[in-house]
């Protein structure tokens, strides 16, 4: 017995491809889960002042799942924003585009993370 | 890539075609996904770094998007919204996709139905998501 996925791997033209196939499937899990939460979490507020938002970040179990919806959130669309490249670029622009898009996205990432840790390692114990 | 032929001739694209409720989901899946790792994107993180840099770098992010009184201004508006239904309706159609992998809804009306509902489901809960922000 195999799986759909475990037949067509290696085969294709490209010989490779799947695993960026279904790291997009399955970040697109987390996503959902990891959303869903931050969007619950937001209704659930009481206010949306700096303290209420500071304090509620401070909270370890809310930086942890905010850092791994970054992840998960940045991965997924790097994959779906490389394809896009990929459909509408043919020539040497695209080496530009997709350098450009690993920049933003690890830069800004970056930034997304840094910005949580000092958070929550910035919280009163 | 560099050695394309511009002669070669290109697939048959969107003039050609009936449009249909699957294709445009299938381009708002895109056009959402764009949108959402660009300028959502860049708000996450603007957000998430105000936060972090005190009160004040806070306040400057809040002010972009809200009136003095604490409701949102017109940009406010076009963003929020803007944003909220974007990510409702590629989540909708992220599951429709999961559910076409699965080799199912292919038949033409299921299809259709499914492709409906995408934009059905994403309205509501964009609606109910500011309706019980505005109530609470």
């Amino acid at each position: 017995m195999r799986s759909s996925l475990g037949r067509v791997r290696g085969l294709g033209s490209a010989k490779e491809g799947a695993h960026h196939w279904w790291q997009h499937r399955l970040t697109a899990g987390s996503n959902f889960l990891l959303m869903t939460w931050l969007l619950i979490s937001i209704l659930r507020q009481p206010a949306y002042d700096y303290t209420t938002m500071r304090l509620w970040m401070e909270s370890a179990w809310v930086a942890i799942p905010m850092i791994l919806l970054v992840l998960s959130v940045f991965w997924h669309f790097r994959m779906g924003l490389q394809t896009v490249i990929e459909d509408y670029q043919h020539d040497e622009s695209r080496v530009v585009f997709m350098i450009l898009l690993n920049f933003f996205v690890v830069g800004l990432g970056a930034i997304a993370i840094v910005s949580i840790l000092k958070i929550t390692f910035g919280a009163a114990a | 890539m560099a050695s394309r032929n511009p002669a070669r001739p290109l697939s048959p694209h969107l003039g050609i075609w009936k449009w249909g409720p699957h294709m445009l989901v299938s381009i708002l899946h895109r056009v959402t996904g764009s949108g959402m790792a660009t300028v959502g994107a860049c708000l996450l993180v603007w957000w998430l770094a105000a936060l972090a840099g005190g009160a004040e770098s806070y306040a400057t992010f809040r002010d972009t998007f809200t009136v003095e009184a604490g409701g949102l201004n017109i940009l406010g508006y076009i963003v929020a919204i803007g944003l909220t239904l974007s990510l409702f309706q590629h989540m909708m159609t992220g599951i429709r996709h999961l559910v076409l992998d699965t080799g199912a809804g292919y038949e033409l009306k299921t299809n259709k139905m499914y492709a409906m509902l995408t934009m059905v489901a994403s309205v509501t809960l964009t609606v109910l998501f500011w309706l019980y922000l505005g109530i609470k």
